[in-house]
């Protein structure tokens, strides 16, 4: 099996050891992951790509915790993650990671600052202090003026900004995307990717699921999947 | 720290709920109507069994009355010829029961003779009451003029007689009669005082006094009218011969009314050979009238906890298409990091709102129904605080009960169906 050594820290933030994860269906077992062994440094961007039903989201969920192994081992910042239960993943998720979605899932009765300070208050912050951390990530991706509006206000592109400020809330060590740009036009696609590849410079690791390789390209990483299996990983 | 969160979690509840006005305010109404109805039919019960108790109360919570009565083989023989019945409770029976049990703080005799009474001008068949002065303290009744028996009458043989305040105006005695000579029978009695008079049955007991009573003291009325009545009826001669008419004992504590009671049954059963006493506990018919009120606030309490239930049934309804309509905003947040019971609580604190409002606007409507029937109808009606503070817990019981289903359900959702793109 490859790995996917970090070049930035050499530290691995990530590691899957032999990842199986099947699914039921009827009376057939899908295998997801069918045995990968893959390692994800600190402050790397990767896109994991493969045409669908190569495992990648499957991938994506496991990665974020999301979703459980079947078997093998998850580490996640060397503490074996792969047996805990439904809270603990819970506190992980809301500790470590950051989620962006194709479909941005905002809430929609919520306001912009409502939806960005979501994450804060599972976090227990006070009031006060989440405002003032939405209102500091609204103008970090140029919303500043839209904090009272609801997503439905919002063009797509604006969306997208707020479900990244969101996930920018806990201060991640890990932001995921799925397939962030799949509803945008290009020219918006664009402008989120360059958000993404600040983000990656200011030292976040970033993983992004995406099928479109002019996407991936804005990573430093690219992982290829296939039937459940990586098939290769290309750098640079 | 703790209490800003629950605030908040409860704020943000009310937010949410505010978002779908009309549908929060529908889904409340089950609510609304259960809790009224709940309160409205607690205080038509309460009122309706109030009067009954009041009546009850009278007979006093703490007395035994015990009353002679005709045996039947007595009832039988008395009939066919001129013969002397002799029955009922005697002067020994009274010292006896006085003097056996610990718990009996007094006793009060009394015995009844049917007497013409008259006042100057005026005539008014009496129920006259040979008794002591302790009868005016088992059955209390308010002084209106002069005053009441006192123990130096009774030893001092003095032939005085209290009027009830209906035997006075029928006698149209008054203020002014007092001193002034009352002839019962063949004997003068001076008038000390008058009394108002109560009448009425508590369940099937007579109430100790009637309106035509004049008392006099028990030692007067044994040497002036003897214990010998004769009754002359169709030819034949009826003659009777009855000690006491009745015994009111009084006992230490409410707690001990029934095993005096008990006793006394047992004691009177060895000293008489036919069973011609009654002992009766105004008690008992206090505990049996509340039985009936019970059984009456359940009957009612359930038809109204039905509804209430309907309406616990329907905000679960709502919750469960809400909790559907939601999974997307369900799916966000378990992504984030809420944990289950974070989800749970929030269904949950969404119900419990919805329900304890329902249940204050019921609370308004079931204090304005009762008032309302009072107003129309003249019936009584009773709001106790009781019949307040139960239902609003109930309300707020249906939202955790009837919140839990749909937000377990909710916590269940899972994110990664939840999330997937539409």
């Amino acid at each position: 099996m490859k790995q996917g050594s970090g070049s930035n820290s050499g530290e691995e933030v990530v590691q899957l050891e032999n990842a199986h994860k099947i699914y039921r269906m009827g009376i057939q077992d899908v295998k997801a992951l069918d045995g990968i062994t893959v390692s994800f440094a600190r402050s790397s961007f990767w896109a994991i790509m493969g045409p669908s039903g190569s495992g990648k989201s499957t991938m994506m969920n496991i990665l974020g915790c999301l979703d459980r192994l079947t078997s093998g081992r998850y580490i996640l910042e060397g503490r074996d993650v792969s047996t805990l239960d439904d809270d603990s993943l819970s506190e992980l998720r809301l500790r470590y990671f950051g989620f962006i979605f194709q479909s941005f899932n905002l809430i929609p009765q919520l306001t912009v600052q409502r939806n960005i300070e979501l994450p804060l208050y599972y976090l227990g912050w006070d009031a006060n202090r989440s405002a003032k951390r939405a209102r500091e990530l609204a103008e970090k991706v140029g919303l500043g003026e839209r904090l009272e509006h609801r997503p439905v206000e919002l063009s797509g592109g604006q969306m997208q900004r707020v479900a990244i400020a969101r996930a920018l809330a806990n201060d991640p060590e890990i932001i995921f995307a799925d397939e962030p740009t799949g509803n945008l036009d290009t020219a918006t696609g664009e402008q989120i990717l360059q958000l993404l590849v600040e983000l990656n410079e200011q030292g976040r690791t970033i993983i992004m699921v995406t099928h479109e390789s002019h996407i991936a390209s804005h990573a430093n990483r690219r992982l290829y999947m296939l039937d459940g299996l990586v098939e290769r990983i290309e750098e640079g | 720290m703790r209490q800003i969160k629950v605030v908040r979690n409860v704020l943000l509840g009310v937010e949410n709920l505010l978002l779908h006005k009309l549908r929060s305010f529908l889904t409340m109404l089950g609510i609304v109507f259960g809790v009224g109805s709940v309160i409205a039919m607690l205080s038509v019960g309460e009122g309706a069994s109030k009067e009954a108790l009041d009546a009850i109360r009278k007979l006093g919570s703490n007395n035994i009355i015990v009353s002679s009565i005709k045996s039947i083989e007595e009832e039988s023989t008395s009939t066919t010829h001129s013969h002397m019945s002799i029955y009922g409770l005697t002067y020994e029976d009274h010292i006896r029961v006085s003097e056996t049990f610990k718990v009996v703080r007094r006793v009060t005799p009394v015995k009844l003779i049917r007497k013409e009474g008259r006042l100057g001008e005026r005539a008014l068949e009496l129920r006259v009451v040979g008794t002591t002065a302790t009868w005016f303290e088992l059955v209390r009744r308010p002084i209106i003029a002069g005053r009441v028996l006192l123990d130096s009458d009774e030893d001092g043989y003095l032939p005085v007689a209290v009027l009830t305040e209906f035997g006075a105006r029928r006698l149209l005695a008054g203020e002014h009669t007092i001193g002034q000579t009352l002839r019962i029978g063949s004997d003068y009695f001076e008038v000390i005082g008058i009394v108002k008079s109560e009448s009425g049955q508590a369940g099937n007991i007579q109430i100790p006094d009637q309106e035509v009573d004049a008392y006099i003291p028990i030692s007067v009325a044994r040497t002036y009218f003897g214990d010998v009545i004769s009754r002359r009826t169709a030819g034949t001669r009826e003659r009777e011969l009855v000690e006491l008419h009745q015994m009111i004992v009084e006992v230490d504590s409410i707690e001990d009314v029934e095993p005096a009671a008990k006793g006394i049954e047992e004691m009177l059963k060895r000293f008489h050979k036919k069973k011609d006493y009654l002992v009766s506990v105004p008690l008992a018919l206090l505990r049996q009238a509340e039985a009936t009120k019970r059984t009456f606030n359940i009957v009612l309490g359930s038809i109204a906890g039905i509804s209430l239930l309907v309406g616990g049934i329907g905000i679960m309804n709502i919750m469960l298409a809400s909790v559907t309509e939601r999974t997307q905003e369900i799916g966000i947040r378990r992504a984030i990091g809420a944990k289950r019971r974070q989800i749970i609580g929030q269904f949950l604190v969404e119900t419990v709102v919805l329900s304890i409002n329902g249940g204050f606007i019921g609370i308004v409507l079931g204090i304005l129904v009762p008032s309302l029937i009072t107003y129309f109808s003249g019936m009584p009606t009773v709001i106790t605080v009781g019949s307040i503070v139960l239902p609003l817990f109930i309300s707020g019981g249906i939202g955790i009960v009837f919140g839990l289903y749909p937000a377990i359900r909710a916590a269940k959702v899972d994110p990664i169906v939840a999330l997937r793109h539409e």
